[in-house]
């Protein structure tokens, strides 16, 4: 199918999909994935879905944007569409992002850089659809036209498209076709953003029309709002969740640990994302034995939000970004802790260290950090004792974008794995130059219709194919092998995708977080902290 | 004809510095945006820079000073630049073609400057007591300019090929596109035909230097030459309304977003610029938003819209 789609198809009238994939037209999988047609297949939506919403992109369907009953209906939610798009444009309304928008709309040169590194594209067997700029080039075309006046030289010099509720259907899905990883910014000549062409899209979906996934909003970033957690959990259960997790993790290593709550004055207010209480609970217990054995004055907080440090409003929406954030902030200025150390979550770190950065002013600017530095140096201080050959077996490290390509934050978590993991080995590439999970930017929680389908034999598919070439020296179940990965997200992501592919059983690997494997290599606690068996 | 083309030059050179004034003008009155960086950064410390560190792999990062390592940056603009690193690194099929493009022009707007500024100078002007450096000079400027538009003609037929061969490129293709190449093909084509083809009589390459800056019209040149350079005047002044003009964008892309990690201290002017954008108005309809066109970003950003409607729900019971 590749190649056969033009950018005018995605005004089409019919609810045809614009492509289908075959399994053995993606791009081919290391053993013990290599066979094609041993691939799973691809569930089919249903009817009853393909009936009531749009689904005319490609062979999913994430949003579920219900069919329109009239052409009246059409062109409101078209003309609404329009509405949104020029509040794109307009610093009133988009001053957060205007100028790398406005910057990326009118300069790129489509010499298709960007498509040479995208993994959703290159995983896709290179499907015209995934191409980074076959978003950006609707968009683009869309600006021109119809926020900049459009007109014949115009649509000469930038060219034309129709625009027709098809083609919003169509973008709204194809928005959620991106992890917003931008390994296609990184790489392009002149400074265009692809990523951020999907996220602007995301969010005059959201906050003009009141689309966006159901998983991201009203289970994700409302529910925080309302209930402090997108787990739902309220400050009583959470608090109670943790205290068995305190339990649970002192039977386990033999030390006595407790979770502090609310303590006035911390130097550290280390905020987890609430689902590691959840999923993972070892994740939690695991920090709180390290922070109270190395001896930091730290605490978490009950209030609203600040005991969950996820913040999905980053992946598609402003104002709820900026409420959460707020919400964490505020918490932390009433605490009058020295800092905010946010723990294993990848787009966490980064809505809080960084971009949140300019959302605050005066005495709500509380210092926000990684926990990998303050970990980094726990572990090198020589305050614990460390026995590295519990963690003798091969570990490699996946890079979450939001702590490296999109924050900078590379090497600690590397010092400590050099430190307490003797058969560490890096995939290829790594570092800033990684690839995402194919989780991010909401995927790894988005599971409607057959969406995670798509997001393990397609944007998945490269960060699969760099787990199996780590470890192509042991690929047998005989060698338990430990994927690290320090991100909530991430972990969501792997934990589906090794089960969906059934590695567990073929290959023996486990994934997890940092903070479990520096537990493992404790001298002082009872051996076999991490658990060799599947969950 | 010799006074049109020096009006064309003139007004061609001014639509150019006008339109490039304007867009920067534009980029640079967009308000503050979110920091949205992507590493590596060029002016970290050297040793971060390699591996594309950041100060948040230090713990309490704000207690230290940010690094400013200039030379660092200058040495990948200079990279970026001259050899368009990126695109060698991350496109390289496409690099060869671009690189003789964009040299080709490099060497073509050296050899035009050098001319203007030496005409301007006087030491092109036969006669002066300069006559022996512009002996020299002279034939530099003529072999760089030539040896450029050689390049940009090589390049542009290059990219050519390959936009109207390719189907990844021919998919994000426009006509203006093809229109930009070609009307390079063409203005090179015609100043190097119409040079190398002129009359005996015709006047050098120096001469109608010197006597573009005297306006004068005494000068005279072919008629294929006088048309390159009409249509020379065009090009540059069409440039800066097209996204040709990322010459100009990739200042704002790399030093003001890719690269600005610039913390927002308190009591800064930085604090100042997020305080001011806190107070735009915007009006989104969703109604989770809560916009309205009166309130602010900061009224926005400290509402909880899971409480408005909990209270709006018991106000109505």
């Amino acid at each position: 199918m590749s190649g056969r789609i033009k950018l005018r198809d995605v005004s089409r009238p019919d609810s045809e999909t614009l492509i289908h994939l075959e399994n053995d037209e993606l791009m081919p999988l290391p053993a013990p994935l290599e066979s094609p047609e041993k691939d799973h297949a691809w569930a089919a939506l249903s009817e009853q879905c393909q009936s009531r919403y749009e689904c005319g992109l490609d062979d999913t369907c994430a949003i579920n944007i219900p069919k329109p009953k009239s052409p009246e209906e059409e062109k409101q939610l078209v003309a609404r569409f329009l509405s949104g798009l020029d509040k794109l444009f307009d610093k009133e309304n988009n001053w957060t992002f205007l100028e790398p928008l406005l910057l990326t709309m009118e300069h790129c040169t489509g010499c298709q850089t960007c498509a040479e590194s995208c993994h959703i594209f290159e995983a896709s067997g290179r499907n015209e659809l995934y191409r980074p700029t076959f978003r950006s080039e609707i968009l683009r075309r869309l600006y021109f036209k119809h926020v900049k006046g459009g007109g014949l030289l115009s649509a000469w010099q930038h060219g034309d498209i129709h625009l027709n509720w098809p083609l919003v259907a169509r973008l709204i899905e194809l928005s959620y076709r991106c992890n917003l990883c931008r390994r296609c910014a990184q790489s392009c000549p002149i400074g265009c953003d692809n990523g951020l062409v999907a996220r602007e899209l995301r969010k005059l979906f959201s906050q003009e029309m009141g689309i966006s996934p159901r998983e991201i909003h009203e289970n994700g970033s409302m529910l925080q709002l309302k209930a402090g957690s997108s787990t739902g959990m309220t400050a009583e259960i959470v608090k109670d969740n943790v205290a068995f997790v305190d339990e649970d993790i002192s039977e386990r290593t033999g030390i006595a640990v407790h979770t502090p709550w609310d303590v006035e004055g911390a130097d550290v207010l280390l905020i987890h994302n609430a689902g590691e209480i959840m999923a993972w609970p070892e994740n939690p217990g695991a920090f709180a034995l390290i922070l109270t054995m190395a001896g930091v004055n730290w605490t978490m907080s009950s209030e609203l939000a600040a005991y969950d440090a996820i913040n999905y409003g980053l992946w598609y929406d402003d104002a709820q970004f900026a409420r959460v954030a707020l919400k964490q902030m505020e918490a932390a200025r009433k605490l009058g802790v020295k800092r905010i150390v946010i723990g294993e979550c990848g787009h966490a770190h980064k809505a809080l260290c960084v971009i949140a950065d300019r959302m605050i002013t005066g005495d709500l600017n509380i210092p926000r950090e990684s926990y990998l530095p303050l970990l980094r140096d726990i572990v090198l201080s020589g305050k614990i004792k460390f026995d590295p050959t519990r963690n003798d077996f091969p570990v490699t490290l996946h890079d979450p974008c939001n702590m490296v390509r999109l924050m900078g934050v590379v090497e600690p978590q590397r010092e400590i794995l050099r430190a307490l993991c003797p058969q560490f080995r890096e995939m290829e590439p790594h570092g800033v130059d990684n690839y995402c999970c194919g989780g991010g930017s909401g995927f790894a929680i988005m599971s409607g219709n057959n969406f995670p389908d798509w997001r393990f034999h397609v944007s998945g598919r490269k960060k699969l194919e760099q787990i199996l070439n780590a470890f192509a020296d042991c690929p047998g179940p005989e060698t338990p092998k430990y994927l690290c990965a320090p991100c909530s997200n991430c972990k969501g992501q792997f934990r589906d995708m090794i089960t969906y592919y059934g590695l567990w059983q073929k290959s023996r690997i486990l994934y997890g977080g940092l903070v479990e494997l520096v537990v493992n290599a404790m001298a002082g606690v009872k051996p076999g902290f991490i658990d060799w068996e599947w969950r | 004809m010799t006074a049109a083309i020096y009006l064309a030059i003139y007004a061609g050179l001014f639509i150019f510095l006008a339109g490039c004034i304007r867009r920067i003008l534009v980029y640079s009155r967009t308000p503050l945006h979110l920091r949205w960086e992507l590493y590596p950064l060029p002016h970290e410390h050297p040793y971060r820079a390699a591996y594309g560190g950041s100060y948040f792999e230090t713990q309490e990062w704000w207690r230290q000073p940010q690094v400013a390592n200039r030379r660092g940056e200058w040495r990948v603009m200079i990279e970026e630049i001259l050899f368009l690193k990126s695109l060698r690194e991350f496109n390289r099929r496409l690099w060869l073609p671009s690189f003789l493009f964009h040299f080709g022009l490099y060497l073509a707007i050296a050899a035009v400057t050098c001319a203007a500024l030496a005409m301007a100078c006087g030491f092109l002007s036969f006669g002066t007591r300069f006559s022996e450096f512009a002996h020299v000079l002279t034939p530099t400027i003529m072999f760089a300019g030539a040896i450029g538009a050689v390049l940009i003609v090589a390049g542009a037929c290059w990219l050519l090929i390959r936009r109207t061969t390719d189907q990844a490129l021919k998919n994000s293709t426009h006509a203006g596109d093809i229109f930009n190449l070609l009307f390079f093909i063409a203005v090179c084509t015609l100043l190097i035909g119409g040079y190398l083809l002129r009359a005996p009589d015709a006047a050098s390459l120096g001469e109608f230097a010197r006597g573009a800056v005297h306006f004068d019209r005494s000068v005279t040149i072919g008629p294929v030459f006088g048309a390159g350079l009409i249509l020379a005047s065009i090009l540059v002044a069409y440039i800066p309304f097209t996204h040709m003009a990322h010459f100009i964008a990739k200042y704002f892309t790399w030093h003001a977003v890719r690269w600005d990690d610039r913390r927002n201290e308190r009591g800064s002017d930085l604090e100042g610029q997020v305080a001011a954008a806190l107070g735009y108005k915007p009006a989104w309809s969703a109604p989770h938003v809560g916009a309205d066109g009166q309130r602010t970003w900061a009224e926005i950003a400290t509402n909880n819209p899971t409480r408005e409607a909990q209270t709006t729900r018991e106000a109505q019971e």
